[in-house]
């Protein structure tokens, strides 16, 4: 008999979900002014969560008028006043992450197991370190008075909503400045109780606001002229007509976009360990992760052994219910992408690429994507150059050094990459030639609020996170 | 469930061909073992961390506790042993729980080589196996004759499996050839007069080893010196049986029998005492070496107040209840 692990799921019942939500401007929860709704659906049954009011022009119009109303009182408050308020959101965030936690999953299709250990302990990092540096401004580097830009409009993505939201709200306000940020259509779930967690803490009404709506509401955001600072996290394709939207105005810019990071395995890595970081790289997140490491540079001297690993572990991968505890990959989030990433995975087929999968049973509601490995990968496939943002592997093989460091920069992205091996001057020397924004080594996706994170090339301009992280929201 | 210890297998033929390279001189050996793959410490132990937040519930809880009760070689390693104390010890691991007999019995009673006839007879037809640990246990700091002779008297005693250490000294020296050998030698010693032989269980003692490149070389090293089993520790000293040191031999034998068709078992040690600490463990094994190695032929864990815990969830399971420490028996 074989040790099946009986179903684990985290209880629902702490989470309060109302049937419908509105949008959050200058401290209230209000209806849309067409008085248009959305609704949220849970990835991985297809059941409608609740109703959302869809914002849309005229609500960007409100919620930027009132965060420019709160700038002035906001910015003009002592450093320690505002680390203040973020320490005591941070606080908040951590009381309620198990709540935060199950809205998360049910809204996203992530398993409970990431929302509940890297998620939320990291966005509640993020506000602890950002409330720290609320008073130290004048000691970033940055001269002795650097000062807020003013009204910053932010545009995050569904795959991590609320660890998004926090790399984009936690160093606006301890820079001063006050925020109008969009939600994705399929994840606002969780920026609405974030919303709630904001008068809980008493934060000036109009600091935060957030307006749940689609596309055409992200750009009337970033359009608007009142707007003084554009965060985007998202696809290089929107990204691209941002930059169009902004290009000519005094507006200053972020934007954090796709990846196609190189997984370099060398023949003197620690290979149980590199499976590990392969897994963590491409499945976390069921791969909706612009830094995963999607594509996979394998020593040929070590390609069998790596691959027969690979495989192994892969079989042992979970795949069901997100709200399991023991889930490891959950639910893809949207029909959409579903279908972006089945038509880019018959793509890699069609060109020639082996496709392997491991025998698992999806659920038969929702959406569901089993975990995918290409061999036989080269350069000139499409699975090899195109972001899927989707638990799909491609396997390409090397011979030299030399030759994984130009295979991995050999992309129009630069977002990040790993390198495996156990000879540290190995490591440093390659590290030093690619072209991306993090280089792990020996590890992979791993996340810090101290350490900035950003693109090369088309992955984006600016950097989150850490110190320099501030420096996008201040005039220095 | 069947709590009957199934029979080993005999060796397979032609065993290990393909490694008499590696064995072949001492700087074969060394070079051979230094050319396994590296360990990433802290990609080793996030795997273990990870793998312990598994969350076992109900029909597998209930799985998974009865096959923990089966694996456990239930230990006595006092110096103030008694012939009584064995006796009492060996009752206890044929009917763990007395008021059901449905309770698996454990897998082997470990003592000192002096009271393996003592367990031997009062273990009698019950299916569960004698252990002793032999070779100067705990430090293996004795002449090799005198190993020899420690083994050779505990098979003679009726010993079913002789638990031996390592010559950590040789080991972290460098010397792994005389390591190897004496693992040969002692294997020689557990023949019994019929032709049949005591099982060989190889101590590392994991904390003596210190970093985990030396577990791997040591499983490995051991496993081609003819190793039934590999223990990761006599439970006597500060450091003993960790999960990613239990992780890391799990995966050399998974490697091992990938390489020459040979399984071997795994067997973690010392401080380990409460149920959840063993699921955890079960579970290691289910997702790293595999289902077969999820009985007591190929895994088992050396402890002595692991099997009170698990009867009292075995309790709860049953009755819903927590019963306390009184409604399960001492010894």
């Amino acid at each position: 008999m074989a040790f099946e692990y009986a179903p684990a799921p985290e209880s629902r019942a702490i989470l309060d979900l109302a049937p419908s939500y509105g949008l959050f401007i200058d401290g209230e929860f209000a209806e849309a002014a067409d008085g248009a709704v959305f609704k949220s659906v849970s990835p991985s049954s297809e059941e409608v969560l609740a109703e959302v009011a869809r914002a849309g022009e005229a609500d960007v119009e409100r919620a930027v008028a009132a965060a420019r109303r709160a700038f002035g009182t906001w910015s003009a408050l002592p450093g320690a006043e505002r680390g203040k308020y973020l320490f005591r959101i941070a606080r908040i965030l951590q009381e309620r992450s198990r709540e935060l936690a199950v809205l998360e999953s049910l809204d996203n299709g992530k398993p409970i197991r990431e929302t509940r250990d890297i998620d939320l302990p990291l966005v509640a990092a993020h506000f602890f370190y950002y409330a720290g540096w609320a008073d130290k401004l004048a000691y970033a580097g940055y001269g002795p008075d650097p000062r807020p830009l003013g009204v910053a409009g932010q545009v995050i993505p569904w795959n991590f909503p609320l660890l998004m939201l926090s790399w984009k709200i936690a160093p606006a306000l301890a820079a001063g400045n006050t925020v109008v940020l969009k939600p994705a259509e399929t994840t606002p779930l969780s920026a609405l109780f974030f919303a709630d967690i904001c008068r809980q803490a008493g934060l000036p009404r109009g600091v935060v606001n957030i307006l749940p709506g689609y596309g055409d509401a992200g750009a009337a955001l970033v359009a608007h002229p009142d707007v003084d600072k554009v965060a985007f996290t998202g696809s290089t394709e929107v990204g691209r007509s941002i930059a169009r939207t902004v290009a000519g105005t005094r507006k200053r810019v972020t934007l954090e976009l796709g990846g196609k990071a190189a997984n370099i395995v060398f023949d003197d890595a620690p290979i149980d360990q590199a499976v590990e970081g392969i897994v963590d790289g491409i499945f976390f997140n069921q791969g909706h992760v612009c830094c995963a490491g999607s594509r996979l540079l394998v020593q040929e001297s070590v390609q069998d052994e790596v691959l027969d690993a690979l495989k192994r572990r892969m079989a042992t991968l979970r795949v069901g219910d997100p709200l399991d505890k023991n889930t490891d990959i959950g639910a893809i989030n949207s029909a959409a992408q579903l279908a972006r990433i089945t038509e880019l995975a018959a793509a890699g087929e069609a060109e020639g690429a082996q496709r392997w999968a491991p025998p698992c049973e999806l659920p038969s509601a929702g959406y569901w994507f089993a975990p995918t490995l290409f061999t036989g990968v080269t350069q000139a496939h499409r699975i090899a150059r195109e972001e899927i943002f989707g638990p799909v592997l491609s396997v390409l093989t090397f011979r030299t050094p030399a030759e994984a460091v130009e295979k991995a920069n050999n992309t129009p992205y630069g977002l990040a990459a790993g390198i495996w091996s156990e000879k540290g001057s190995r490591i440093l020397s390659v590290a030093d030639k690619l072209r991306a924004g993090v280089v792990w080594a020996n590890t992979f996706n791993k996340f810090d609020p101290t350490s900035p994170f950003g693109g090369y090339k088309e992955s984006g301009y600016g950097r989150e996170g850490g110190r320099h992280g501030l420096e996008g929201y201040l005039d220095v | 469930m069947s709590s009957v210890v199934p029979a080993y297998a005999p060796d397979a033929p032609g065993r290990l061909a393909g490694f008499a390279d590696a064995t072949a001189s001492a700087s074969a050996l060394r070079r051979f073992l230094h050319g396994l793959p590296g360990v990433d410490a802290v990609g080793l132990e996030a795997r273990a961390a990870g793998l312990g937040t598994r969350s076992i519930k109900t029909t597998a809880k209930a799985y998974a506790i009865d096959l923990a009760i089966s694996m456990i070689d239930l230990t006595t390693l006092e110096g103030a042993d008694t012939a009584g104390k064995v006796r009492a010890l060996c009752a206890k691991g044929t009917y763990p729980d007395p008021t059901d007999r449905r309770t698996p019995h454990v897998a082997a009673i470990c003592v000192y080589p002096d009271m393996a006839a003592v367990a031997k007879e009062a273990l009698a037809g019950t299916g569960i196996r004698v252990a002793s640990v032999a070779t100067a246990f705990p430090s293996g700091r004795a002449a090799r004759a005198v190993k020899l002779a420690d083994t050779a008297e505990a098979v003679a005693a009726g010993a079913d499996e002789i638990d031996m250490v390592v010559d950590r000294g040789a080991f972290l020296s460098g010397r792994y050839m005389d390591v190897f050998e004496e693992i040969q030698a002692v294997k020689e010693a557990c023949a019994r007069e019929d032709g049949s032989r005591a099982h060989l269980k190889v101590i590392f003692e994991n904390g003596e080893l210190a970093t985990y490149d030396n577990i791997r070389r040591c499983s490995w090293l051991a496993m081609l010196a003819g190793a039934d089993f590999i223990k990761t520790s006599t439970g006597k000293v500060a450091v003993n049986a960790t999960p990613p040191g239990t992780l890391l031999m799990l995966e050399a034998v998974r490697d091992f029998r990938a390489a020459t068709g040979v399984q071997v078992g795994v067997k973690p040690a010392g401080g380990i005492r409460t149920a959840k600490d063993a699921v955890k463990y079960l579970v290691t094994v289910n997702e790293i070496a595999g289902d077969d190695w999820l009985s007591p032929e190929w895994f088992r864990f050396g402890a002595s107040s692991l099997l009170n815990d698990l009867l009292m969830q075995r309790q709860k399971l049953s009755t819903g209840r927590y019963s306390g420490p009184d409604y399960v028996t001492v010894d």
